[in-house]
């Protein structure tokens, strides 16, 4: 018993069409999706290849480094050229897993864990003291917004706009006259004046809403109490992301101590690295996995605060 | 009577305005006199030695030194390398960004991890990386195996002119991911209902992005570019620690040239060319402002 064809009522055939399009859509979609989820995957790898590689790599025993990229390093070190291999194969895993690249970094060769002692010197005074000059700056900065201080705030923003090719003749300048050139004091201190944090917190304190500055003033509070009690609380998150961003810069730094520090044996490791010579390559990588450590422990517990400070410092999110 | 009261009152509103700005004016000395004496001081004193013959006898020469230094031929090349770099590198930064930072805005799976594995190079020292660098471009290495495969010939590529290949892979390489990141937070500030509208009157989703979305991004766009053009100064980075003082011409940059006339301590040549390099930084951001400001006025506020 077959039912009678139906002919589509008119209102049944629209219907239908608007079915038909939206499971289109619908399948459009998904095919965008499933390309972008593509894509971004391939530069995720893009990106996180170098990373790997260096963590991998610094497992490889000494012998293994040198038969895959004896090469590369026999030839960059101005002596005499040893091929050790013909080709430099790139390997991720290594044959054999091995610590005793870390085991010679750490309890054989003092000379670099004395360079990543250098850079924890060096950065160390320059986030907590520039955080601390900072943090009272912006206040003093958000409290109040006169004309003289708009345009000392415009003026810090200029310099924080500065490449170190205009900063860093100032800065040789003055650490010639104090004579703290080829001290410590020389990276220190010009760290630590920055401006750079003041224009971040600053962008931060300027959104605190002023009823609670005043609530605290009616209270009988004074401008300290209001410092510390009122608005330093709720800038903690922004002083840790300041102080992520801060620390990032320091840890990386290579111009200000090739300038400022002559004396090779105060350089930071960020600097020594590259002189590591051709010997030694098999160390390399697991010095140069060790110095990624402290940034990427700082990424991993403070990524949010990372991505907060960039986005104040950009200005959008309010 | 009620106006004396308000004029009373008045006035020692003013005196407590005067207190605050007195007591948080204090709150700024020390960054004040940090920034003035390890910054702004010494730079006018840079602006003066740039115009006296040397530091010691002092004579006004005014613009001479400025026309040495342009008819330096490494400041010129390196004028020239840095210029380039950056003319090329930061447009490319501002956009692959953008497409990056739109990319994890649509309904993919896992954005927050794509989001961390982008971030992730920024966190990576330059030092740390530079030996994964050597391995990949060396002549021997994978990136001309990679290029065998379409028939290309292998290139030296420290040692010649696609030096400033490799060295834009590496800086997109490092500052994509922040540069997405102020992206990420201006799109998702661009107010729904402008988009909900778009969307109902049938826009495409180019329609939308053209017409609506990049003018609400004009101002984002405008501090990555400025952030961009910073840190493709800092470049000096990798090429230092990829070729130390003296690389290949193409890669000889504005910061090398400093370092090495650091070396002979040529004041003259130091303090022109830093206040040559700040005059052009001004300006460079001043027109980027007048630029944003022209097309991205009837969007703000």
């Amino acid at each position: 018993m077959s039912k009678p064809k139906k002919t589509l009522q008119p209102w049944e055939a629209e219907r239908e069409r608007v079915r038909k399009a939206a499971k289109r859509r619908r399948a459009w979609s998904y095919t965008k999706r499933g390309f972008g989820t593509v894509f971004a995957a391939f530069f995720a790898i893009l990106f996180l290849m170098p990373i790997v590689l260096t963590i991998t790599n610094s497992f490889m025993s000494s012998s293994e480094i040198s038969s895959n990229y004896g090469m590369v390093f026999a030839t960059t070190s101005s002596g005499g050229k040893v091929y050790i291999a013909e080709k430099v194969t790139l390997k991720f895993i290594p044959d054999m897993v091995s610590f005793s690249q870390y085991v010679t970094v750490l309890f054989k060769s003092p000379e670099y864990l004395l360079k990543f002692w250098n850079s924890v010197i060096l950065v160390g005074p320059i986030v907590v003291f520039q955080l601390t000059v900072a943090t009272l700056a912006s206040y003093g900065f958000s409290r109040y917004r006169g004309r003289i201080r708009e345009i000392i705030f415009f003026l810090y923003i200029i310099l924080m706009l500065m490449p170190y090719q205009v900063t860093l003749v100032p800065n040789y300048l003055v650490s010639d006259w104090l004579n703290i050139l080829d001290t410590r004091w020389a990276i220190w201190l010009p760290g630590i004046f920055s401006p750079f944090a003041v224009f971040l917190l600053t962008k931060f304190m300027r959104r605190i809403p002023i009823s609670l500055v005043e609530a605290a003033q009616i209270d009988g509070a004074g401008e300290w109490q209001i410092f510390a009690k009122v608005c330093f609380p709720l800038c903690k998150g922004a002083i840790a992301s300041a102080a992520i961003l801060v620390f990032i810069d320091y840890w990386n730094m290579v111009e200000q101590p090739l300038i400022l520090l002559a004396d090779a044996e105060m350089h930071p490791l960020s600097v020594f690295l590259s002189k590591i010579n051709s010997g030694e390559i098999g160390l390399a990588f697991a010095v140069a996995t060790i110095y990624m450590v402290p940034g990427l422990l700082v990424f991993l517990y403070g990524e949010e605060y990372l991505v907060d400070g960039i986005t104040y410092q950009g200005g959008v999110k309010g | 009577m009620k106006k004396l009261k308000e004029k009373k009152a008045h006035a020692s509103m003013g005196k407590r305005l005067k207190r605050v700005k007195r007591s948080s004016g204090l709150f700024i000395a020390p960054s004040f006199l940090g920034v003035m004496t390890f910054f702004v001081i010494p730079f006018i004193v840079i602006v003066y030695y740039s115009m006296v013959d040397n530091p010691i006898s002092r004579n006004f020469v005014f613009l001479d030194n400025f026309k040495n230094i342009t008819g330096n031929s490494a400041f010129r090349s390196a004028v020239f390398n840095t210029a380039l770099f950056a003319g090329v590198s930061v447009p490319l930064a501002v956009v692959f960004s953008l497409l990056l930072a739109i990319l994890l805005e649509s309904k993919i799976p896992f954005r927050s991890q794509f989001r961390t594995f982008f971030l992730s190079p920024m966190m990576v020292p330059v030092a740390s990386v530079v030996l994964i660098w050597q391995v990949l471009f060396h002549y021997n290495g994978v990136a001309n195996d990679m290029i065998a495969v379409f028939g290309l010939g292998p290139i030296d590529w420290f040692k010649s002119a696609y030096g400033r290949i490799v060295l834009t892979i590496l800086f997109l390489w490092k500052n994509l991911g922040y540069n997405m990141i102020l992206f990420m937070a201006a799109l998702s500030s661009i107010p729904k209902d402008i988009l909900e509208v778009a969307r109902m009157e049938s826009a495409t989703a180019l329609q939308t992005f053209f017409k609506i979305k990049i003018r609400y991004l004009s101002s984002t766009i405008l501090f990555v570019a400025i952030m961009s053009l910073i840190n493709s100064f800092k470049v000096f980075r990798e090429i230092y620690l990829l070729s130390g003082d003296y690389p290949v011409d193409s890669i000889y940059m504005l910061q090398t040239f400093m370092n090495n006339t650091f070396r002979k301590l040529d004041y003259q040549k130091l303090s022109s060319a830093a206040v040559l390099m700040s005059i052009v930084m001004v300006l460079i951001i001043g027109l980027l402002f007048i630029v944003e400001n022209h097309f991205g006025k009837d969007v703000e506020g």
